[in-house]
């Protein structure tokens, strides 16, 4: 862990006068206590890959029970604990604080600034990560087990359900906490520490995108930091929010989340967007097409995120006027996101593209996120979400855009910036074995949930009936052979860390031209204490 | 188990020969991957949506990717090329900005004229309450004046690999709801415990089921025949085991049924007052129990620790049979055992001894059917 970044730095020091890594205590202390932006990126990607592996494992139970019609490896009760705890790790353990990691790496890098704006909540903001996922881990042996109650925590079963929910309710309150921190932080330094000529219009891509999800987690993590208060105080306070009998409905529940859970949609995939925007560029060695309307796009997005929540409850009732606002609503997202894939494929037209792993896994992006895309443009028709909704078309489609989406982007993103973080070349060999092999495991899992989905399977169920067992058996196939193929990713990305392989170049990438790639390679310790002129 | 895997065989491989010959479904019938045949006006018109939908979507993808596989092949460096600086074309921004808008109002309209015909539950010819509980599903011919659990009758034995599983497996009930073909049938929908929803696909209708709210929606079905389908909320452990039948009957059999029906709640209300064997009551009890009791409280009686309670060896069980009626008829407050009152006074009484006399537990004692109604009228 320890070795990201600074180690080598050392014999840089005359290029960059300034670097004083040597007063910064070491072990541990260093990492309690540091308020280094590269150090704490560093924790927060390797905290995300972490969890991506416990999600992931749980995963891998859930598909190991579906191998088969039956009930053959867990019972019900611990299956619904799997699928909640897969969905609240992977959203809030795995992807949102990847993204975070990537932010705090990146952005003092592509902004010119020395540090994020405020070092020291920067260091807490992380910190408060471990102890809520180790809540959320915890849960699953208190009496009564984890909640398994689905993410989305609907009302009155989670108010039915054991104080391992109490659990999952605390460690929503933390991760939010945090995350409204970092988003602070991200606000304020774009905002105030841009160097000099830096004007917004001229910042890299990922610091608009990030900027604009740091405002849409401002504005929903309490939403959902409420909710979920809410649901505490009727499962112990004897409060009836969401219980009629003491005049509350448990539909305000669903629409409280989902004025969060909307927008948490893009705050997952908005940073992905930013990435893609860097790395297609970079291999296609052209500038990014449409720059400022991808701003807009972006923009564009995040508000229309805040009126198309209750699409998803096309099915709880609503009157006639609600139906057709939400679903006209939920299509004209189709428009700025189409707007944003005809940009990144106008970058490559005429471009000189190369195909290194990280422009393979943004070429597989565009591609099945497009897919995730369409699918989502499928259920926006509400008609049709009413057969769809809740089942696995639906666990297709949110797979689509977020593991073929933002999961995809991180990779691509990952190994883009990896040798300035470590110095260290990836294996590129093993990187397009690990971008071929995601791609097509990924397809055979989550393909055959489209007609699943389609032929009447309930999202959610440890059994199903025959007509079902052909897809789910092809789908767990192909889940073992993608959960595998993450290894490679492990791998690699540890090699690099220890500093085994070719060493990195100060820009190994000819076509990228954003700021962190003037640094040496590794960035060291301290960057841009006198701020780069940007003409 | 393997029995299993040698009946879905040739069925997997039909599949993916269709997958390679790009057949659509319909042509090869084959439900396992496309809507299920609709049966309803109302579902016809989704799944014309889904595939009108799907086709513009396949249209744009072939499209849209056409171009970047084209770019791919011919603007890599590796061919020598030289790569453009342009970057900004006002007038092309404009132009794919608004043509996707355009396509979506043409998506919007028919989109539009199906949700007002589903929302329009005027005029029924039917209208039956149908309660989602933890986890089976109950229905009320309220004109008709009687109602029915209906619970999932696959045995224990199949979901646990102990015996090989049948043609319906998880998709059967004991009592099927049954309806008029031809019939506009309206559908009361609300729960006794947590979420659930009442989804039938042949049907297009699914609509969540909320405790202490009536929502409605209503369906028309136009063939006769037994359709399925399944809770589509997540309602718990049992939630992949509440599935839902109806059956569509020709008006003249749906009549002779309903007459049915009304004979049997006159002859199970007849004789309150008969004195049943020990031996009779466990025997209907076991069902009863099966049937109710088994999905939280375990088909051993052993429950699950922390979450529900055991039976075996309960003090409730073994104690005065007085406190045991009561919870079983009114449910215990602030947990997730419910009452029971809608069940016969001759079901409760049955299940009651059963659980007194097996298990595990050995008491010796029998509850009569007469003890039920008392403690019914007491309160």
């Amino acid at each position: 862990m320890s070795t990201i970044a600074h180690d080598h730095a050392a014999g840089l020091g005359d290029h960059h006068a300034h670097d004083d890594h040597a007063h910064h205590p070491t072990g541990i202390t260093r990492w309690l206590t540091t308020t280094n932006h590269k150090d704490i990126g560093t924790m927060y990607l390797w905290f995300s890959l972490t969890m991506f592996l416990v999600g992931g494992t749980m995963a891998m139970v859930i598909r190991a029970e579906l191998f088969q019609p039956g009930l053959q490896v867990v019972d019900p009760e611990f299956f619904n604990s799997m699928t909640t705890l897969h969905g609240l790790i992977m959203v809030f353990g795995a992807i949102m604080p990847a993204a975070v990691g990537f932010a705090n790496w990146q952005i003092p890098l592509m902004i010119g600034a020395p540090d994020m704006a405020f070092a020291r909540m920067n260091n807490w903001s992380f910190w408060l990560l471990p102890p809520a996922a180790m809540l959320l881990v915890i849960s699953l042996f208190v009496p009564g087990g984890a909640a398994a109650g689905g993410w989305t925590l609907y009302p009155p079963l989670t108010v039915q359900a054991g104080m391992g929910m109490d659990l999952t309710i605390f460690a929503v309150h933390i991760l939010g906490a945090s995350s409204i921190m970092g988003s602070i932080n991200i606000i304020t330094t774009i905002l105030n520490l841009r160097a000099p000529g830096m004007t917004l219009m001229r910042m890299p891509l990922f610091c608009w995108t990030w900027l604009i999800t740091a405002y849409l987690l401002i504005a929903v993590m309490p939403v959902l930091a409420g909710a979920v208060t809410m649901l505490l105080t009727d499962r112990h306070f004897g409060t009836t929010f969401f219980n009629a009998a003491g005049g509350g409905d448990p539909v305000l529940f669903q629409h409280v989340f989902w004025f969060f859970g909307h927008p948490e949609v893009y705050i997952i995939i908005l940073p992905a967007f930013g990435i893609i925007s860097q790395i297609i560029p970079a291999f296609s060695r052209k500038p990014l097409f449409g720059y400022a309307s991808m701003v807009y796009a972006s923009a564009g997005i995040a508000i229309l995120s805040f009126i198309v929540w209750a699409h998803h409850m096309f099915t709880t009732g609503m009157p006639t006027a609600g139906l057709l606002f939400f679903m006209y609503a939920t299509m004209l997202i189709a428009v700025p996101t189409g707007v944003k894939v005809f940009n990144w494929l106008a970058t490559m037209w005429r471009g000189s593209m190369t195909f290194e792993t990280p422009m393979l896994f943004a070429i597989g992006f565009l591609f099945l996120f497009t897919l995730g895309g369409f699918t989502g443009l499928v259920l926006s028709i509400m008609p049709v979400d009413v057969q769809a909704q809740d089942t696995y078309y639906v666990v297709a489609h949110f797979h689509y855009v977020m593991v073929a989406g933002s999961l995809f982007a991180f990779f691509g993103g990952a190994y883009y910036w990896i040798p300035k973080w470590s110095g260290t070349m990836y294996n590129e060999t093993l990187g397009k074995v690990h971008f071929w092999s995601s791609l097509i495991s990924f397809n055979v899992t989550f393909f055959p949930m489209h007609f699943l989905g389609l032929a009447g399977m309930p999202r959610r169920i440890p059994d199903y009936a025959q007509q079902f067992a052909d897809w789910n058996m092809i789908a767990s196939i192909g889940a073992f052979w993608f959960g595998a193929s993450q290894l490679l990713f492990v791998y690699s990305m540890i090699q690099c860390a220890r500093g085994k392989g070719e060493k990195a170049p100060a820009r190994p990438w000819d076509g990228a031209d954003t700021l962190e790639w003037t640094l040496p390679s590794p960035a060291p310790y301290h960057t841009f204490e006198t701020p780069p002129l940007v003409k | 188990m393997n029995r299993t895997s040698f009946m879905a065989r040739p069925r997997l491989l039909s599949s993916l020969l269709a997958a390679a010959l790009g057949v659509s479904g319909p042509a090869l019938a084959i439900a396992e991957w496309n809507l299920q045949p609709p049966v309803t006006p109302i579902a016809r018109q989704m799944y014309d949506l889904h595939y009108f939908i799907f086709w513009i979507c396949v249209v744009i993808f072939v499209a849209v990717f056409g171009v970047m596989f084209y770019s791919l092949f011919r603007h890599r460096k590796s061919q020598g090329r030289q790569s453009a600086h342009f970057h900004e074309n006002t007038l092309v921004e404009i132009i794919w900005t608004v043509i996707p808008f355009l396509i979506l109002l043409f998506m919007a309209f028919p989109a539009t004229k199906t949700i007002l015909a589903m929302k329009d539950t005027s005029a029924p010819g039917l209208t039956i309450k149908v309660t989602g509980n933890q986890w089976s599903w109950s229905y009320d011919y309220l004109q008709e004046g009687f109602g029915f659990y209906s619970n999932l009758s696959t045995p224990l034995a199949q979901i646990e690999n102990r015996a090989p599983k049948g043609e319906h497996y998880l998709l059967e009930v004991d009592n099927p709801l049954v309806v008029p073909v031809d019939t506009k049938v309206r559908v009361l929908i609300t729960a006794g415990d947590v979420l659930h929803a009442w989804w039938v696909p042949a049907f297009g209708v699914k609509q969540d089921a909320i405790p202490g709210f009536v929502r409605d929606t209503w369906f028309k079905a136009e063939k006769t025949g037994v359709y399925r389908g399944q809770c589509a909320e997540l309602c718990g452990k049992g939630h992949g085991f509440m599935p839902i039948v109806v059956e569509v009957k020709s008006q003249e059999d749906f009549a002779k049924w309903v007459e049915e029906q009304k004979a049997k709640t006159v002859v199970a209300g007849a004789d309150p007052n008969k004195v049943w064997d020990l031996k009779d009551l466990v025997v209907t009890g076991e069902r009863v129990y099966a049937a109710n009791c088994a999905a939280c409280h375990q088909p051993n009686g052993k429950g699950v620790p922390g979450t529900f309670p055991a039976l075996d060896g309960s003090k409730i069980v073994r104690g005065p049979k007085e406190a045991q009626i009561s919870i079983v008829l009114h449910g215990k407050p602030g947990t997730a055992m419910p009452s029971w009152a809608q069940l016969s006074d001759a079901d409760i009484a049955a299940v009651i001894t059963y659980t007194r006399n097996a298990l595990g537990n050995k008491t010796g004692e029998a509850v009569q059917p007469a003890e039920i109604k008392a403690a019914r009228k007491s309160g």
